[in-house]
């Protein structure tokens, strides 16, 4: 079985937690007019054989949204972390001076 | 190749059975092919045999990293059918069941194609409504379809639960009496040997390590037995696309999921049909060996591990028990799980790639297997004039740009919702 070692509650079962995809994907602004920046975040994904940086959510747990870095051949996990810890994206509009 | 028949069975029972050909040359590889096709799995080798068969283009090499029959191809639960609703998959379905259904003939081989009709059952009014509507568009393409009442569902599938305490309870169903399923072994070992008849090198335990190029087009392949010269290079490695797709250069909208699948011990006949239940995703038919053979939801998360979960399993046992009570007591034999290409609408991607020379044949999610015939006679018309088959036309790499996607699931852009 796969187990995730959630920072607030300790390891728990896999099934507790809710799968949110790969974390490596950076959402563009939302005010970004270019189509190949959307078209790559919704839909090309590197898909690694290997590690994998990818969203859990403990839904049944503390609700937080976490990043983990899972081995997809072996489901080896090497780190869990808060995905609140990620650096907030900018938006283009704030960019460019008022 | 000498030909199966009864004649060449009586033949050598005369001389003890010990006469018999291989199925298939051990080939090594040429230097060099006209096409080189990396996967020797269903889709692989029956590309391999319609390049040959169709367009005759016999100077083929299959490359196989494993042996063959060992990947997805042996990994379903050889469901067939082609009861679908969006124009683009209803014909190449339909096409496919045309091929399965002549499969055995034009290979020489038995497939064991067994055409026991597949049901899928409504639970609801308005699930009954959607599947009429299927079943209209069926018909107007031409294929068999039937909207069955509660009372019809319950003559052909008695052992179902149809108690005042079902969960959800049957409404009625669809059905389609000419899908069935095949013998997934036989249907690679046929086109293997098939394709062999036709000069066509199958290489075994050759696994690609990258590609060879000529400025920005590809001309051959790097393996683990030495270089390969190419005219053409199509990829049909269902799992692992991606894989092999970041070596030529591919961006690609696909996720890599495990699926698994089940078989309980072997039980007397009791499912004639194959039966998907509505209110989940469950489906079930019974081998020919008689264990229950089904399958479920994806484990949900990328995964190249080819072995699932436990909670899965706990799920589809639920799914199954929910659907037929009476298996409840019967045991579990083995599960296993195989690796799926899954694309954000659920569709596959048959295409020329922008990279000269690469064709690809990949993102086969749920129903590789039944597409097995169409998706190889569609690929070897696209490697051999460079232009897509009509029928995958809709099966563009493009189409996610576009915004033509073909969402016959209706999961949207997330692969592991599928």
């Amino acid at each position: 079985m796969l187990r995730i070692e959630c920072p607030c509650c300790g390891l728990r079962d896999h099934d507790e937690f809710r799968y949110g995809g790969d974390a490596s994907v950076t959402r563009p602004a939302h005010d970004d007019p270019d189509p190949q920046a959307w078209y790559a975040y919704v839909y090309l994904r590197t898909n690694p054989a290997g590690p994998h940086r990818e969203f859990w959510q403990h839904v049944i747990g503390c609700r937080q949204w976490l990043v983990v870095e899972r081995d997809t051949r072996n489901h080896a996990i090497a780190s869990v972390d808060f995905a609140r810890k990620l650096p907030p994206r900018k938006s283009l509009a704030r960019k460019s001076p008022a | 190749m000498s030909r199966y028949s009864a004649f060449s069975i009586f033949r050598n029972t005369l001389s003890g059975q010990k006469n018999w050909q291989r199925a298939w040359r051990a080939a090594e590889p040429k230097p060099a092919y006209d096409v080189i096709v990396i996967g020797g799995g269903g889709h692989g080798l029956a590309t391999a045999f319609y390049l040959a068969e169709n367009h005759g283009i016999r100077n083929v090499a299959v490359l196989e990293k494993g042996y063959i029959g060992g990947g997805n191809v042996g990994r379903n639960t050889t469901v067939i059918r082609s009861n679908y609703l969006l124009d683009g998959n209803t014909q190449f379905y339909e096409f496919s069941m045309k091929l399965w259904e002549n499969m055995s003939r034009a290979l020489n081989f038995n497939v064991m194609f067994s055409q026991r009709g597949q049901l899928v059952t409504a639970h609801s009014a308005d699930q009954l409504d959607g599947f009429s509507h299927r079943a209209n568009i069926m018909r107007l393409n031409g294929i068999d379809a039937d909207i069955l009442d509660r009372d019809e569902v319950r003559r052909l599938v008695p052992y179902l639960d149809f108690s005042d305490t079902a969960r959800f309870p049957i409404h009625g169903a669809i059905f389609q009496g000419r899908a069935g399923t095949a013998r997934h072994d036989a249907v690679a070992w046929g086109y293997a040997r098939a394709a062999d008849g036709h000069g066509v090198d199958i290489i075994q335990n050759c696994e690609v390590t990258g590609f060879l190029r000529d400025g920005d087009s590809i001309v051959g392949v790097e393996t683990t037995k030495g270089r390969i010269g190419a005219g053409k290079v199509g990829l049909a490695v269902a799992g692992h696309t991606s894989v092999l797709g970041a070596k030529a250069g591919l961006e690609l909208p696909i996720e890599s999921h495990v699926l698994q699948a089940f078989v309980t011990e072997p039980l007397k006949p009791l499912v004639d049909h194959v039966v998907a239940y509505g209110a989940d995703h469950f489906y079930v038919s019974q081998s020919d060996k008689g264990g229950l053979v089904f399958g479920g939801n994806l484990d949900g998360y990328n995964s190249y591990a080819q072995r699932g979960n436990l909670g899965v399993v706990r799920e589809v046992a639920e799914a199954a028990i929910a659907l037929m009570p009476c298996i409840s007591r019967v045991r579990l034999l083995r599960h296993w799980g195989g690796v799926m290409d899954m694309t954000p609408d659920a569709s596959p991607i048959i295409c020329p790639t922008p990279i000269e020379g690469l064709f690809l044949n990949g993102g086969w999610c749920y129903g590789g297997f039944k597409a097995t015939p169409a998706s190889g006679w569609c690929f070897a018309h696209t490697i051999a004039t460079g232009k897509p088959h009509p029928l995958i036309a809709a099966y563009g790499l493009d189409r996610f740009r576009t915004g033509h996607t073909l969402d016959e699931a209706g999961a949207g852009p997330c692969a592991w919702l599928q």
